[in-house]
């Protein structure tokens, strides 16, 4: 049996066709996150077998998997929270956001709760300062304009989603 | 995986884009956010520049010539374009530089890595008016016998890349891409490929690296892309903004493009206003309209405070103070005139309550962190510069921390692969030619001589 589902085979190979049959390679950005978004996180058999499919060398998957900031190498929360705090994001209450998410959930930087549910990182210029302080949900959801009440609901919502969640699944 | 509904939380353009605060806008003219699609670019007079080249059909009806490669290029010498991904290179002597007839595969890149701190413009442009790109790319490719095309997109704006393979879809299904476009000889295929998080590769040659599946690490140049690019092939690689600038010139001529912003700089420019304005956003405006003018079109100075310095280009540029910059048009020339750079288009702004010593130790640490750590100087200096800058944040620094600050940024400058190097350095030197009595005062009294710690 293939490491893979053949609908993520199929989303791969969407991703491969885009670039000369000899270059599969360059779609190995595009798989690595969509193992991430099934999987939570890139480990090293999903690796291994990532680059089967791509008909690459597996220790160049992972010089991808450890060279860009997105790829988790751990698993992390169910809700990963990125909180921008370079400067021109620090200069509107970027640090101040990130102060408290980590205050709120009890965590340092780069934590997660012990409950599974949230881990919360520092993170470099997401492209959206403009409207800081800004905060990336899961690698794909940015949020904008997040001061404190607005970051207070959502980890109520993030909170009580998870609660529903794990309710369900143990029924 | 979840499936929480957080669209209660995302921006909406209004702040950012659909404020009605531009100066004759091109690119951003006449979108409110729902109107991104096919149908509503092409009811903008969308296509109608790529249609006319390829066919000779005139905006009126009427049928003309279609145009050739070369006209095409002399257009874009004509308008004065100059690359808006930070360094200002003439795109039509860029484009100049592919060797367009030579038989074998050449590709074209977009540059959307968009990544400096404080820059955010071309997420508005792919988001809120992707078809603009998708039509300058067309017509790019035309120019230069191109192909085949991709989109790189900085990967923490997913939604951003979903949106652009949409549009890109929309093109394909109406024709603009694909074989024989509009039934002409002209075929071009474009796809979206995004990051994951690396600045190093807005740095083109990193691009090209990440682009072809690996670590993201900066090649030497020369060679240029233009000669040796993706999969070693001839490469021209443009940022997002000068592409979505093309149609405009195309359908109204390089001369009306120069005019509308001033010699040697043509057109108009986005500026990402951040950090102490009243009303952040990206604001396009003429080239070498006023700095004080784009001030007021953000609100001015956040809370009627006063302005202390600005860094006019993006985190790597140089920081100016107030008075420099109040004196400053908003083009390449008056700005490096000034001592710093036009860059990305983001403007940072900070206030009289800012602690140069703080914002500088948020700047080093981005780049020690990004450091791609092929070269030494860079490797090394960054973690360097950082941690002197830390220890005099922290009152630890040494008397002889500043003139060490300098030679280190010095020694990094000009000696690697890439600019993240001096991109490291510059803000180094620019903040202690400016601001040094603040540096000093930290490091002699142990604290703060803001009064109002930022
Ligand atoms: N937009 C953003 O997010 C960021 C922008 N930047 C900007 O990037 C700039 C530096 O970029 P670089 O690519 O290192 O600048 P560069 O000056 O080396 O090149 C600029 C462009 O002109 C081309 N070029 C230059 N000389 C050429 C020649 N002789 N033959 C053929 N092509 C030639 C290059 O290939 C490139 O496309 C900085 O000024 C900075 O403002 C830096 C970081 C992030
Ligand atoms: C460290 C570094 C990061 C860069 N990031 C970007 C970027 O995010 N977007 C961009 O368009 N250019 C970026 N550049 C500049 C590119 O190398 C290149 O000059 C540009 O894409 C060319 O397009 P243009 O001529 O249209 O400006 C960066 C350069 C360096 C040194
Ligand atoms: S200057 Fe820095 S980022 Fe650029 S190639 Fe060298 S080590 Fe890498
Ligand atoms: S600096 Fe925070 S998103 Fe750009």
């Amino acid at each position: 049996m293939s490491f893979f589902s053949d609908a993520t085979l199929a989303r791969f190979e969407r991703e491969a066709a885009k670039y000369p049959a000899e270059q599969r390679q360059s779609a190995v950005m595009a798989c690595l996150s969509i193992i991430q978004q099934e999987q939570g996180h890139v480990s090293q058999a999903a690796e291994v077998a990532l680059a089967a499919v791509l008909g690459m060398a597996p220790i160049a998957v992972h010089e991808v998997t450890t060279f860009y900031n997105m790829y988790n190498q751990q698993p992390v929360g169910r809700y990963k929270l990125n909180v921008c705090t370079n400067l021109p994001c620090q200069l509107r209450e970027g640090q101040t956001a990130l102060d408290h998410v980590c205050k709120r959930l009890g965590v340092e930087p780069y934590g997660s709760t012990t409950d599974g549910v949230f881990t919360v990182q520092p993170s470099e210029c997401l492209g959206a300062c403009a409207d800081a302080p800004v905060m990336l949900v899961n690698d794909r959801e940015m949020l904008s304009f997040m001061r404190e009440e607005r970051l207070d609901e959502l980890l109520a919502m993030c909170a009580a989603e998870a609660a529903t969640a794990t309710a369900k699944s143990g029924q | 995986m979840s499936t929480l509904d957080l669209s209660k939380f995302k921006a909406t353009g209004l702040e950012t884009c659909f404020h009605g605060r531009h100066i004759e806008p091109q690119i951003y003219a006449g979108l409110n956010g729902a109107n991104w699609h096919l149908q509503d670019y092409v009811a903008r007079g969308g296509y109608v520049a790529l249609r006319r080249i390829l066919t000779g059909l005139l905006p009126d009806g009427t049928q003309g010539e279609p145009m050739t490669p070369e006209q095409l290029i002399a257009e874009v010498k004509a308008s004065g374009l100059r690359g808006r991904g930070g360094a200002g290179f003439p795109t039509g002597l860029k484009w100049s530089f592919m060797p367009r007839a030579l038989p074998v595969q050449k590709y074209l890149v977009c540059n959307s890595d968009e990544g400096e701190p404080g820059t955010c413009k071309d997420r508005d442009i792919l988001m809120f008016n992707p078809h603009a790109v998708i039509e300058g790319m067309a017509i790019a490719a035309y120019a230069m016998g191109i192909s085949v095309g991709y989109n790189y997109i900085h990967g923490e704006i997913f939604e951003v890349y979903e949106r652009f393979e949409a549009a890109l879809e929309e093109a394909r299904a109406a024709g603009f891409l694909g074989n024989n476009i509009l039934g002409s000889s002209h075929s071009f295929q474009l796809h979206a490929h995004h990051g994951f998080g690396a600045y190093i590769c807005g740095e083109e040659t990193a691009l090209l690296e990440s682009l072809e599946g690996k670590k993201g690490q900066p090649r030497f140049k020369p060679p240029f892309p233009a000669s040796f690019g993706l999969y070693g092939k001839p490469t021209t690689i443009n940022n997002t903004e000068t592409f979505a600038a093309v149609p405009w010139i195309i359908r109204h001529g390089g001369e009306a493009y120069l005019k509308v912003g001033k010699p040697n700089n043509g057109g108009t420019k986005i500026f990402s206003m951040v950090g102490d304005v009243e009303r952040p956003g990206n604001y396009e405006v003429p080239m070498g309209t006023p700095f004080s003018t784009l001030l007021e079109l953000a609100g001015g100075v956040k809370g009627g405070r006063k302005l202390k310095a600005v860094i006019p280009g993006g985190s790597s540029a140089p920081v100016l103070p107030a008075h420099l910059m109040m004196a400053c048009t908003m083009d390449y020339d008056s700005i490096a005139k000034a001592g710093s750079m036009l860059g990305s288009g983001a403007v940072i702004v900070m206030d009289e309550t800012r602690c140069m010593v703080k914002s500088l130790l948020r700047l080093s640490y981005f780049y020690q962190h990004e450091s791609c750590g092929q070269c030494t100087p860079c490797r090394e200096g960054t973690g360097w510069l950082w941690r002197m800058v830390q220890r005099i944040e922290h009152g630890e620094g040494r008397p002889e921390d500043l003139a060490m600050l300098d030679n280190v940024a010095e020694n990094i400058m000009g000696r690697t692969i890439c600019a993240l190097g001096d991109a490291a350095a510059m803000p180094v030197r620019a903040m202690l030619k400016h601001f040094r009595d603040e540096f000093a005062y930290h490091i002699e009294h142990k604290t703060c001589q803001v009064s109002v710690p930022a």
